[in-house]
């Protein structure tokens, strides 16, 4: 693919203006990318509160039904891994949209959303375990904070599920905007948050002992 | 599926205006190889937690620091801040530092660190 070199001077209008045009804005910048980038930054408060209020309670629980007694590490291991090797498909598809390659970007869009859905299937898993052991939502203050923060993260797995394939139908039926590569780029940044809040919650809610 | 040699050609030049310094866009190859070192690196932490006895008050630094080391990397490099706009960045380390401040709020509010 030819190197193509665009300046704020002749960068082209419309329709047919390439990948990564430059943005017309006050800042200059993409006003898409941009609001993602602010949306990404008041998420970390929210699940800031969430891993704050698990830190403060992870205590609160009695004396058979604690973090000690009913994680399983090994599983919960393997489905980090496979969240951490979506954002690699993730990534994938980024890289493929620059080059315009569709197909390459439609293939590890649904990649990434196939290893995003097997992660929630994992903490679907993992809660009725936990359920049928007996830690219910209200069992303690342990369990509550537990159950929020993870479904919480869990949730919005779940919401990037469907936006990844929301672009996948888009990308298919020809819908997908001039700059694909932005959206795709912009819903990359959405699904790497996911992740590094799962890297968070890995390490303070399962590795480190109550 | 995707090819290194497809990879290797940057992309696109943009004006610096535009937000983006695609100079600096990995190879896909390059993407592999952090991702693959991500998964040592957790790997590494659930191997410490099995053996935490033996690391002794080391234990919970490690582990803190494999965290913040897998953290970055995904915020560096898979999503771009580091060759992206500092504009993107400032928006989101205003809301890391932001929740990181309630985390220290909420343990006062809690006489957290009371003796």
């Amino acid at each position: 693919m030819a190197d193509v070199t665009i300046h704020a001077a002749d960068a082209p209008a419309g329709d047919d203006a390439p990948d990564h045009a430059v943005h017309h804005t006050t800042t200059g910048l993409s006003n898409n990318k941009l609001a993602m980038w602010l949306f990404l930054g008041s998420e970390c408060l929210l699940f800031g509160g969430l891993i704050s209020t698990y830190m403060l309670y992870r205590g609160r629980h009695s004396e058979n039904l604690g973090p000690d007694q009913v994680w399983d590490i090994p599983f919960t291991s393997v489905s980090s891994f496979i969240l951490l090797m979506s954002s690699l498909t993730m990534v994938l598809a980024v890289s493929a949209a620059r080059r315009r390659d569709d197909r390459n970007t439609t293939v590890w869009l649904c990649v990434t959303a196939l290893l995003g859905a097997c992660f929630v299937a994992g903490q679907v898993y993992e809660f009725t375990t936990f359920y049928r052991e007996g830690l219910g939502f209200t069992t303690s203050l342990f369990s509550s904070s537990f159950y929020t923060l993870t479904g919480f993260h869990g949730v919005h797995v779940s919401v990037g599920i469907v936006i990844l394939l929301s672009v996948v139908g888009m990308i298919v039926r020809g819908r997908a905007p001039s700059d694909k590569a932005e959206l795709i780029e912009i819903v990359g940044l959405y699904w790497h948050f996911v992740d590094i809040v799962w890297i968070l919650i890995f390490t303070l809610v399962y590795l480190i002992p109550a | 599926m995707t090819t290194d040699a497809q990879s290797e050609h940057p992309a696109h030049e943009v004006h610096p205006q535009g937000g983006h310094d695609d100079q600096h866009h990995w190879t896909d190859m390059q993407y592999i190889q952090l991702a693959l070192a991500l998964a040592v690196i957790t790997a590494l932490e659930v191997a410490l937690s099995y053996t935490k006895d033996d690391f002794g008050s080391f234990f919970l630094p490690l582990l803190l620091i494999m965290m913040a080391v897998k953290f970055f990397a995904v915020v560096f490099y898979f999503m771009h801040l580091k060759f992206d706009n500092r504009l993107f960045g400032m928006l989101f380390y205003t809301g890391l530092f932001l929740a990181i401040g309630v985390y220290c709020a909420a343990l006062l509010t809690f006489h957290f660190f009371s003796p």
